[in-house]
């Protein structure tokens, strides 16, 4: 009986596929529509951040950081992957509210499309990060080719906390406002433009539970520093990952049956 | 009776909705209304105690007043709300003409929307490759098909979707008084449309205002008022109920 009710669920979900690549395909359509460079912005924007920051920054607290535009750039591109993924994904239900009033479709969809766009678009501004790496000529290591491991487990997180929130959304709008309020003192408490050195010692200690560190602190450890990532990263990228996502599809699978009632 | 050829199953299907719940948008409101025991206070519902049976290859249609729970009853075969109450088993893939052109994107082409309905309906793009051609043919939206939706009127869009939507061989087509759209001669062909799939075996579920229309297609109806079911049988004599209801 269990392994039918799997058989169903994954015919299901192939039946579905081709929703989903649609969906992940418009989005990136859409975004880059009429405008004259089109992907390429992808790749510019994040450069021309890390050129802003870096100048504003260096000046402005002087960390003692080495090579300090990778240092910014990895962070912030990770960072602002989680930041478009979540925020679109939040809205994901609520905006596509006419089409599930009228169609069935499974509605886990479209919070994961939208994480997915994200992730195609930071995928792009990954080629900023390889520039920044050989004009900084940072040591090239084996350990390097580790680094599509924080983003696969960052993306299984980021699932997560957009189904959760997508679903809250719905019953709540206030959602979308608190939210915006708690990314930001989120990505205050995530080592992004500083070193975990510069915090004192009660927080340093406590941002070993921002799931965000980890999988920042990962990414750097392979592209930076050319290590092979500390042991207590691997813990928590997995971890938060996993939890993440059991936690989202459980909050997911239990308020989607009424959201026709309320989008 | 042949379970086998029983397609659709109703039983006992009830559908309430919160009015008061549904106002509630935020945390505040909530708390309110939950504090001073509003929240469960205005219920309405939409079908009450509904049961019936439709067999393979009929054609059943569903008639009353504005308001009588015909849309809700058929939203809850296609799957997108689930009942209160009852159970609904459905044995057969799913057309449904509820809205045309639900999941139409207007910033996209008719051409990158085909691909996308498709897509909603649970089709592949090899798949829609092979209907591609046909789709167009019959919208006759050929010479608009790379220009974006928001371009095209009401009419043109529903055409589109009548197209995409009747491609697909569904075992059971759900009509939802789509064929008031469009002009007097594409109505005509979307009438031929459903009649052939018909003759090739699928069932329908009908929902019009237009007691014509429902003579024509459909042998069979139910007569739903205040989400009650008050009749379900043979068509002429359904709506000699309904009509003597109204009368009076």
């Amino acid at each position: 009986m269990k392994s039918l009710e799997a058989a169903v669920t994954i015919q299901h979900f192939n039946r579905y596929k081709p929703l989903l690549s649609e969906l992940v395909v418009r989005d990136l359509k859409i975004k880059y529509r009429r405008s004259f460079l089109g992907y390429i912005w992808s790749l510019l924007n994040p450069l021309l951040m890390m050129t802003i920051m870096s100048l504003v920054f260096s000046y402005m607290f002087r960390f003692k950081i080495q090579n300090y535009p990778l240092y910014l750039i990895c962070g912030q591109t990770l960072w602002s992957f989680f930041n478009e993924s979540t925020n679109m994904a939040m809205t994901s239900v609520i905006y596509n509210g006419a089409l599930i009033r009228k169609v069935y479709i499974p509605k886990y969809i479209f919070p994961v499309s939208r994480v997915l766009s994200s992730f195609v678009t930071m995928s792009f501004s990954l080629v900023a990060i390889l520039i920044v790496m050989l004009l900084t000529r940072v040591p090239l290591t084996w350990n390097l080719l580790l680094f599509p491991i924080p983003l696969a487990l960052l993306l299984l997180f980021c699932m997560g906390v957009g189904m959760v929130l997508s679903a809250l959304a719905v019953y709540f709008r206030d959602m979308l406002h608190l939210y915006s309020v708690l990314v930001m003192a989120w990505m205050y408490l995530t080592p992004i433009f500083y070193p975990v050195s510069a915090l004192p010692e009660w927080v340093a200690f406590l941002i070993r539970f921002n799931p965000m560190y980890h999988y920042v602190t990962f990414f750097r450890e392979v592209v930076l520093y050319g290590i092979f990532p500390t042991a207590i990263h691997w813990v928590g990228c997995f971890g938060f990952s996993a939890l993440s996502l059991t936690v989202g599809v459980l909050v997911f699978r239990k308020l989607q049956r009424n959201f026709i009632l309320f989008v | 009776m042949d379970k086998k050829d029983t397609i659709i199953e109703v039983n006992g299907v009830a559908m309430r909705f919160n009015l008061a719940e549904q106002k509630t948008d935020t945390i505040k409101e909530y708390f309110v209304k939950l504090v001073t025991g509003k929240l469960h206070f205005n219920e309405f519902y939409a079908l009450r105690n509904v049961s019936f049976e439709v067999k393979r290859g009929e054609a059943v249609a569903l008639i009353g007043k504005n308001g009588s729970g015909k849309s809700t009853m058929l939203k809850i075969l296609a799957g997108v709300m689930y009942p209160t109450e009852g159970t609904v088993t459905v044995n057969g893939s799913i057309a449904p003409l509820i809205e045309l052109g639900a999941g139409f994107d207007m910033e996209l082409t008719a051409k990158e929307n085909i691909y996308m309905n498709g897509a909603i309906l649970g089709y592949n793009r090899a798949f829609m490759d092979q209907h591609f051609e046909e789709i167009v043919e019959f919208s006759e939206l050929r010479e608009f098909i790379n220009v974006p939706l928001k371009n095209y009127s009401s009419g043109m869009i529903a055409r589109l979707g009548f197209s995409i939507a009747t491609i697909i061989k569904a075992d059971i087509l759900i009509v939802d008084e789509v064929l008031a759209v469009g002009d007097f001669r594409f109505r005509e062909k979307c009438h031929r449309k459903i009649a052939e799939l018909l003759d090739g075996g699928t069932t329908l579920l009908f929902v019009s205002h237009s007691a014509e229309q429902v003579k024509a297609l459909c042998p069979k109806a139910i007569w739903l008022d205040h989400g009650q079911m008050m009749a379900f049988g043979d068509t002429e004599e359904v709506y000699r109920m309904y009509e003597n209801a109204y009368r009076s």
